[in-house]
């Protein structure tokens, strides 16, 4: 019981003409985290309660902040590809692949289309992934073990396919600027096929036991609400403002990699609460399979990346034996090119919202600024207002639903 | 409903405000940007929040900015606001020198922009007024120094062969 400590705070707000007892009306500063199991990353909540009831709550964000603004000034820009997966580890190729089309913006770098639906597969696997673990922690913390465990496999083989296609599970640095680094393999796509085969069976599974559970109901319905007005004043984006019932999504707004070929809906919810939050999410894994089910049949044929030979690494046997394909090597890894000058903003819908990337180039070979849209920074600091007058249990699952990522958060 | 023009904001901004007072007009990969003064800064954007047609109401992203050349005017902030029924973005740049970097405050407007703030504050040492929590967000407390200025490069400590002269840069 380290991380909680009782303070007991004999200042604040007692109203000295309430009766009944001693304790009544007296407030306690409750510290939940840094590190806390509930909280599912580090970061602080310091709140006042008044018995059960949480009147105030303050956060300290910071703990894991790592300076990666600061060091994509000096970096060359295919290795922030390395700082974008630190952010959100969840959904790891969404930001990697949001960079990247942040880049070929700025480069101005065509992306063949079988590259844009396989980016649409990788990063749809992704936002599956991202709604496993929310979901199903969600349940967790509601006191729900067993869907977690059936669920959780199927993140577990997505990472595989992670791992299939680019050597890595959780940080992935998937892909390069104008394309992927190499084609889907047979197993890549054998195992592809076989999430869109099997997750439908244990997502439904998973639905059975979880979404009209009595227990599950009564712990997240009307807890931790926020209406569609406050969510869009708060900057909220992603599940988090389509459970409060506005159907803004990055895909369908502004479509990049060939979003428009494909034919998917956007949930929204009504209340805005823990329960439509889940809701959401669970509908967005259906429409997710949906669309990799569309784009796996509709593959296009061809070449899987641009050609880009100032960005896009060559061959290896290539650089053994072709002058031009060693100078390239040579100059790509050392950061030798200069980026054109110009100013950029592209956003991807990430696996918690709209996941921005500002790019201000000087023409020199790393950003002279660039700013990350973290989702995640943006919408946590409503939580305060989420939870006031509700109980400590309430703040746990609404904090849990809202799938706020430490590495994101703090960048 | 037609699509909004970034042409029809400028002309309805010039009309409002004059034409001294936004400029700096530009236009990047269909993002419209302006640049205005910082007394500017809360009309202009009270002015496309309440517009019945504009409805700049989402604040996307606030990012502050550092240009240690440009004298008077080092530092910068860049508004994102994006209207969510038009689907247009627009960019507000604002800049104030280094000395006396005072930018007001738009949290009176959009609750978001109080983190973005704070961080803007933290790593660049801009003063938004009226703030009403202006202090350190993902830095700790202690630090006497804003980090994400120019004058503070990020050094690779340990490594000689990479000085940027043998590259000729």
């Amino acid at each position: 019981m380290s991380e909680i400590s009782l303070v007991n705070n004999p200042n604040v707000g007692i109203d000295k003409t309430a009766t009944g007892g001693p304790y009544v009306n007296e407030l306690t500063t409750l510290n939940l985290g840094p590190t806390h199991p509930a909280t599912h990353g580090i970061f602080q909540n310091i709140l006042t309660m008044d018995g059960e009831t949480i009147v105030d709550a303050e956060q300290t964000v910071g703990y894991i902040h790592r300076a990666f603004e600061k060091i994509a000034e000096r970096k060359p820009l295919y290795q922030i590809t390395t700082l974008t997966d630190r952010m959100n580890y969840c959904s790891a190729p969404i930001n990697n692949m949001g960079w990247h089309m942040t880049v070929e913006k700025l480069l101005g770098i065509e992306v063949p289309k079988r590259a844009q639906y396989m980016r649409v597969i990788m990063m749809e696997l992704a936002r599956i992934a991202d709604h496993i673990i929310c979901n199903s922690v969600l349940a967790v913390d509601t006191g729900a073990l067993t869907g977690f465990l059936y669920i959780f496999q199927w993140r577990e083989f997505i990472y595989e396919i992670y791992e299939e296609l680019c050597g890595a599970r959780l940080t992935t640095n998937m892909g390069r600027f104008g394309g992927m680094e190499r084609d889907f393999s047979p197993v890549a796509i054998e195992k592809i096929n076989k999430v869109i085969e099997g997750l439908p069976k244990v997502l439904k599974e998973f639905e059975g036991l979880v979404m009209r559970n009595r227990i599950f109901m009564d712990r997240t319905q009307n807890v931790g609400g926020i209406s569609a007005e406050r969510a869009l004043n708060y900057g909220f984006t992603g599940p988090n403002l389509r459970a409060a019932g506005v159907d803004y999504d990055v895909r369908v707004m502004n479509p990049y990699s060939s979003y428009e070929d494909f034919e998917f809906e956007v949930p929204v919810g009504t209340k805005g609460d823990t329960y439509d939050r889940f809701l959401v999410r669970q509908e967005e894994m259906w429409q997710s399979l949906r669309i990799i089910e569309q784009a796996m049949k509709n593959l296009p044929e061809g070449p899987f990346h641009a050609d880009a030979p100032h960005y896009y690494l060559p061959e290896k046997q290539d650089v053994y034996k072709n002058m031009e394909a060693l100078i390239y090597h040579f100059k790509i890894i050392m950061g030798e090119i200069d980026a054109p000058v110009g100013e950029v903003y592209h956003s991807v819908e990430g696996g918690n919202g709209e996941l921005g990337f500002y790019l201000l180039s000087d023409g020199g070979r790393s950003p002279y600024r660039l700013k990350f849209r973290r989702p995640c920074f943006i919408y946590y600091q409503a939580f305060p207002e989420m939870i006031k007058g509700t109980t400590l249990s309430d703040a746990i699952v609404t904090m849990s639903s809202m799938n706020v990522i430490a590495g994101e958060l703090d960048t | 409903m037609e699509k909004i023009t970034n042409q029809q904001i400028i002309a309805d901004l010039q009309s409002q405000f004059g034409e001294t007072a936004i400029y700096g007009i530009g236009e990047s990969h269909g993002i419209l940007q302006v640049t205005v003064g910082t007394d500017t800064i809360v009309p202009l954007i009270h002015y496309l929040y309440q517009h019945s047609a504009f409805k700049f109401q989402f604040l996307t992203d606030l990012a502050g900015i550092h240009f240690p050349d440009a004298k008077g005017q080092e530092l910068g902030v860049i508004y994102h606001l994006h209207s969510l029924e038009n689907n247009v973005r627009i960019w507000i740049k604002a800049y104030a020198p280094i000395e006396n970097p005072v930018f007001p405050t738009i949290t009176g407007l959009y609750a978001t922009a109080n983190w973005m703030e704070r961080e803007a504050f933290d790593f660049y040492g801009i003063i938004f007024e009226g703030h009403p929590n202006l202090k350190r967000i993902l830095n700790m407390d202690e630090m006497d120094y804003f980090p994400m200025r120019k004058e503070y490069p990020v050094e690779d400590a340990t490594r000689h062969d990479k000085i940027d002269e043998l590259f000729g840069r």
